[in-house]
């Protein structure tokens, strides 16, 4: 099984290897296509076999009581160290892996959905001049995922959770020739940077109070430890960790790089924006539920800065056209929701919405690539319209798909949400109250997107005239045209790609819908796994018992899971349905029933300052940019000014002061170092040979004149040492 | 072969630090000046003998050493017997790491000199061949006054070819450079002096008595005799070893001759300069701070502590807004240097490993990133940032190697700067949470420095007409480079082999400064009778 695992986690590399090298021989024109997909398909799709046959049916066969380990090798041999307590432990780093339900989880969907979005990239991206680079690079992005989440140690995690945010800054950079994505992939990895600052601390202080950073050593000490003793440091190395979730998972207040992050082609938003890499935090959480629940102020933090991202998103989500916005927006907004699922207690819901978003958030945006696609490189909502007529596969799909994100029985969406919110309700009725919301919200500005873009008439021909008329100049003229509406953030990653082609939007190929087909089938059946008793389930769900051997238990208590009076939960569950239903029907009157938007332009012209806000994502952007990054760089600029002028001035004065002091009778100094400087600054390269003869000449009395003077002191030295 | 090294009778250390220099002399005395091709052939050859020379050393050191044997290849011969000086070589496992190093880089330096050198050849190789016997020679000797020549002998070629084949300010950053590190040896010159009184008749004229041992310049004696030097007497030989020292790695604020002579050195020179020379001041911590002064370097720790942490951060935030990619390589070291610093003063085996690596690591990435600046710039002749854009299009391949050394430098997981910045932040975190957590700022300015330097120079669109026809890099140019990326992903991946080596040494430092650091009870972890290791059955199998 451990040969399996490696293979699992070497193939992908492999594949990224090999592409990597044919992209950098041919990188401007693809050369043979069909062997950049036989290697890249292949190795996905071999590595998503290995894990499932090789790995995760063998270990499921031999009973998930007991995590499976190997270590490969030794890896970092850093030595013993001091453990808080007077001991003393060996503080060294295996490359070691781990299988148990959490991360047979998070295996199965990272192999299938990458393997699927591998597939929907290859028609996707058919056209691109990159093609054989996206590949090398979506391939290693598989590699870091998977060390991420195979990892046994805080170490090999690490390694995973740097590795994707290279990947993700090298694919939101995709087109590193357009300023837009190099800012954006920049930003990406800073903010990113940002977090892991804080998770490499936690893990320094997890080796302090653990002495190691394997998940079977530090869970089983602290879980023997409990409360008394490990309480208050727990919250510590919780709230440091918390800081890299919210780095990589888009939260408050690191959220920022996400929405920007959409300038990468479209399958990589639903691949690592969405499905995988951004549930990495809500998975290093829910590995970490140990620590985590040792401190009951961390989860209240962890549960509070969910809830508010949430909502906050969601508000945003509603204001915004470009059709990829709205989804970025959607994704940190349920990013938030599995975090009010991890701070509450609730872990496996928290893992169960990471899968079901992972379903219908990847069906979203590849629906929402396929419609930009069709309509030539278009992203903004209010130029679409129709589309149905148009695009029946990505219609049907995607209003799945948007159905099962609202929340509607029996569709993934609901069951997922449905356990989070009544959790959050026996954890604390405001989050409760907050996640409700953000569910009408959700509800609402999904079914705007929808209504948007596929009913209602055809908006788009005018734009893609402008296409037509001046070809060379289409993609700039959409950006430009983007920047103008959207404030400058929104771009199409399709413009960039290839022109529009036709007046008419066109359906997608099978590669790309048969994809959607097969996503949007998991997003209706992906929830069976997790229904509760009340409607013909069990306590705890099927999907909470396979999770619960993660839970290990503390202090000798079993974990609980989370269980309400009957008529309560079917209280909460047809509130939350309610809900959903009432954003929905807000949706249908405003953008379906009134095709001129006369109720929402209303609205933004009635609370026009309201709107402008959310439209402008809170200026947060605008506010990082003043305060945290010009601060930075004006303090840098101030550094850089003090070192040339007051610390190096220090460094001349003494010069100047030295050569007064010993060359009171010489001018040597002057002479030669001054006068050559002047000279070495007038010479030109023809000119150098005479000057060279004359520097060296000075050179060797300047080296006479100092070790002269070195030998003097020494002497007086001498004299003065010598007993 | 292996009677070569391990035959006691045949000096390999000398045979190691000299075979550059007779290239040098061969150089000189039997080739022509105007026969350039035969000039860069024999300093190639003899750089790359002296190389294929060096690697077996670490095939057949034994890194169990320790005792006696903790420094090997011992070569003792009488030199000066009236004064004490001792011809003396010896080498543990961090010198013969940076050996390595300087042999590479040797190597390296010279065959990316091909192209750029263009007059005064003859004396161009002749002195980096010299260059790197004083080099060596510094790492291997362990008679004090044969390092303070070593140490000396090095300064005289380095300051020759930064300021005759440097930049326009050559000469300026020359002396500078010059200046500098000689009044920091002055002051090392008066610590050594202070220990040699000490050992035999003491400063009368202080009332501090010796021990009336007899004149000796041994550098393993004084470890010997380290904690018997009176707490008073230790903290004033341990200030003068420390501007020696400091100067030359450099510390904040003993740092702004560096970004001159970076700037101004010819390419090879810089890479010398930010792969060995830079080492010279911390090797001279760890061999002779440390082990003699145990108390001043106790009693030093939350100073150099301090100043490191303000070299990390200052170092990169001045890195940020430089507009020369040289200039801003070299404020980047000194931001490097401080965690190499900062990690040696957490005195406990993780700061110091990581420190060590972390000197091995700063000379494959720094010298790396020197080396991908000086191809640009005998293209374009300019280093300035705002020149450029757009070059992963026109150079690909240039790109990616500029993207890994970047990487490395900014330590990205599984590449080598990590396995350094990490071991070193945990064996800092381990005495204080505190200065780790600000140490730790330097990391995230790290990649906003470096990529903000790549957007600037390989993204964006290539807009500059004069970069439209770049050539990628040619086949010299990447068998330069090669080697070194290669050392980043071994060292990323699999270090232990680096870490083994300098485990005996590092274990004998933290003993010689904490003698009961290790004297505490073993952690158990409850229920996982060390689970996670390799003896353990498989579960399921």
């Amino acid at each position: 099984m451990s040969t399996a695992i490696l293979l699992v986690i070497i193939l992908p590399a492999a594949g990224a290897a090999i592409n990597g090298f044919r992209a950098i021989k041919n990188p401007h024109t693809p050369k043979n296509k069909s062997v950049t997909n036989v290697v890249t398909l292949g190795a996905t799709l071999l590595s998503a076999l290995i894990a499932t046959f090789g790995v995760v049916m063998p270990y499921v066969s031999h009973g998930t009581a007991q995590p499976f380990e190997h270590s490969y090798y030794n890896w970092i041999p850093s030595g013993m160290g001091h453990v808080a307590g007077g001991w003393i432990s060996n503080f060294g780093v295996d490359f070691s892996v781990r299988i148990d339900p959490l991360s047979c989880t998070m295996l199965m969907v990272v192999t299938w959905i990458g393997f699927l979005i591998h597939v929907y990239a290859t028609g996707y991206m058919s056209h691109e001049k990159g093609y054989t680079r996206f590949f090398a690079y979506l391939n290693l992005f598989m590699f870091m995922m998977l060390l991420l989440v195979l990892g046994a140690n805080y170490l090999v995690m690490f390694v995973g959770w740097e590795g994707v945010g290279l990947c993700s800054y090298l694919l939101i950079g995709f087109y590193y020739d357009k300023n837009f994505a190099a800012d954006a992939g920049k930003k990406a990895f800073i903010t990113n940077r940002i977090g892991d600052f804080g998770f490499i601390l936690g893990v320094f202080l997890i080796f302090n109070t653990f002495g190691s950073a394997d998940y079977t050593k530090v869970f089983a000490l602290a879980a023997s430890g409990g409360h008394a003793q490990f309480g208050g440091v727990a919250t510590a190395i919780c709230l440091l960790l918390f800081l890299g979730a919210c780095g990589k998972s888009a939260q408050i207040p690191l959220y920022v790089w996400l929405p920007d992050a959409m300038a990468g082609p479209t399958p990589v938003s639903a691949l690592i924006h969405a499905a995988t890499m951004v549930t990495a935090g809500v998975y290093m959480v829910v590995r970490s539920n140990v620590l985590f629940r040792l401190s009951p102020t961390a989860m209240a933090v962890v549960a509070t800065i969910g809830a508010v991202t949430a909502i906050f998103a969601a508000t945003i989500g509603i204001a915004q056209n470009d059709i990829k916005k709205v989804l970025a927006y959607s994704t940190v907004s349920q990013l938030g929701y599995m975090f009010v699922a991890a701070g509450v207690g609730a872990y496996t819901a928290a893992i169960f919405h990471v899968m079901t978003h992972a379903f219908f958030k990847a069906c979203l945006f590849l629906g929402a690539g396929s419609v930009i696609h069709g309509c030539g490189g278009e992203q903004d909502m209010r130029k679409m319209g129709g589309l149905r007529k148009y695009m029946p596969r990505t219609h049907w799909t995607m209003l799945v798909a948007t159905i099962a994100i609202a929340g509607i029985p029996p569709l993934a969406g609901f069951f997922s949400k449905d356990e989070i919110l009544a959790n959050a309700f026996g954890y604390s009725k405001l989050i409760w109250i907050l996640g409700a919301i953000t569910a009408a919200l959700t509800a609402f500005y999904m079914f705007r997107l929808y209504f948007m873009t596929f009913h209602g008439q055809y908006r788009g021909a005018h734009v893609v005239g402008v296409g037509e008329s001046e070809p060379e100049h289409a993609g700039h003229d959409l950006i430009a045209g983007a920047k103008h509406l959207d404030h400058g953030d929104a771009h199409s990653d399709k413009a960039n790609g290839h022109h529009a082609h036709s007046h008419e939007p066109h359906e997608s190929p099978w590669s790309m819908t048969g994809v959607l087909a097969v996503l949007a089938v998991l997003s209706i059946l992906g929830g069976f796994v997790g229904v509760p008793a009340i409607i013909g389930g069990s306590h705890p769900t099927a999907f909470q018992k396979w999770l619960e051997p993660v839970l290990l238990p503390i202090e000798g208590h079993a974990f609980h899971f989370h269980e309400a009076s009957h008529a309560t939960e079917w209280a909460l569950m047809i509130i939350s349905v309610a809900i959903a239903v009432a954003g929905i029907f807000l949706a249908y009157r405003f953008y379906f029933r009134d095709a001129a938007w006369t109720t929402p332009k209303r609205i933004a012209t009635r609370f026009a300052l309201l709107y402008r806000l959310l439209e402008n994502k809170y200026y947060v952007d605008e506010i990082y940019g003043k305060t945290v990054i010009g601060g930075t760089l004006l303090f840098s600029r101030a550094l850089s000014w003090i070192d040339a002028n007051i610390i190096d001035g220090l460094v001349n004065l003494m010069r100047h002061a030295t050569v007064g002091l010993f060359g009171l009778g010489s001018n040597l100094f002057d002479k030669y170092v001054i006068d050559g400087l002047v000279n070495g600054a007038a010479s030109t390269a023809g000119a150098g040979s005479a000057m060279l003869r004359r520097v060296q000449s000075g050179v060797v009395q300047n080296y006479a004149l100092i070790m002269g003077g070195g030998l003097i002191l020494l002497a007086v030295v001498y004299l003065f040492l010598k007993p | 072969m292996g009677f070569l090294y391990q035959n006691l009778s045949i000096p390999i250390l000398t045979l190691v630090t000299f075979v550059p220099l007779i290239g040098a002399l061969w150089i000189i005395f039997f080739i022509r000046k105007d026969n350039e091709q035969s000039i860069k052939r024999t300093a190639l050859f003899f750089a790359i003998a002296d190389f294929v020379i060096s690697v077996p050393l670490w095939i057949y050191f034994d890194v169990n050493g320790k005792g006696d044997r903790l420094f090997q290849f011992r070569e003792v011969v009488d030199w000066i017997p009236s004064l004490g000086v001792k011809y003396s070589f010896g080498i543990d496992g961090i010198s013969l790491l940076l050996i390595l190093l300087t042999t590479l880089t040797g190597v390296i330096a010279i065959y990316s000199s091909f192209a750029a050198i263009t007059f005064r050849q003859k004396e161009y190789y002749a002195l980096l061949l010299m260059l790197q016997t004083g080099m060596i020679g510094t790492f291997c000797a362990l008679d004090f006054f044969l390092f303070y020549v070593f140490w000396e002998v090095m300064l005289v070629p380095m300051y020759f070819v930064i300021g005759i084949w440097g930049g326009p300010r050559r000469l300026y950053a020359a002396i500078k450079f010059f200046l500098y590190t000689l009044s920091g040896s002055v002051l090392m010159l008066l610590s050594i002096l202070a220990l040699y009184f000490f050992n035999d008749g003491g400063i009368p004229f202080l009332n501090i008595g010796g021990l009336n041992a007899g004149l000796s310049f041994d550098v393993l004696r004084y470890h010997e005799i380290g904690h018997l030097i009176p707490p008073n007497l230790q903290f004033w030989i341990f200030l003068g070893f420390f501007f020696g020292f400091a100067i030359k790695v450099p510390m904040f604020p003993f740092h702004t001759w560096l970004p001159d002579a970076h700037v101004e050195a010819p390419t090879a020179g810089s890479v010398i300069l930010a792969a060995v020379l830079l080492k010279m001041g911390t090797y001279g911590f760890v061999r002779f701070a440390l082990p003699i002064l145990p108390d001043a370097t106790q009693q030093a720790v939350p100073w150099i502590v301090f100043l490191s942490i303000v070299g990390i951060i200052y170092g990169a935030l001045v890195s940020l807004v430089q507009k020369d990619m040289k200039k801003l390589v070299a404020y980047s070291s000194v931001s490097h240097l401080g965690f190499v610093m900062l990690g040696m003063f957490a005195l406990n085996p993780m700061g110091l490993r990581g420190s060590i690596l972390q000197m091995i690591n700063h000379g494959i990435s720094t010298g790396a990133l020197f080396l991908l600046v000086g191809i640009v710039y005998e293209r374009r002749h300019t280093r300035l940032i705002s020149e450029y854009g757009g070059l992963a299009k026109q150079m690909p391949m240039y790109a990616t190697l500029f993207l890994i050394a970047a990487l490395s430098s900014m330590g990205l997981p599984a590449l080598n700067g990590f396995i350094g910045e990490f071991t070193i932040l945990l064996g800092v975190a381990n005495r204080s949470m505190v200065w780790a957590a600000f140490a730790s700022i330097g990391i995230v300015l790290g990649a906003a420095y470096l990529l903000w330097l790549y957007q600037r120079v390989f993204w964006g669109p290539l807009d500059n007409p004069a970069n439209q026809s770049l050539p990628d890099v040619n086949r010299r140019e990447l068998l330069t480079l090669v080697p070194l990326m290669i050392l980043m992903v071994w060292i990323g991946i699999a270090p232990k082999i680096f870490f083994d080596t300098i485990e005996q040494p590092v274990d004998y430092l933290v003993r010689k400064v904490d003698p009961h650091y290790f004297d505490r009870k073993p952690l158990m972890h409850p229920g996982a009778p060390a689970a996670a290791h390799p003896e353990v059955a498989e579960i399921h199998q």
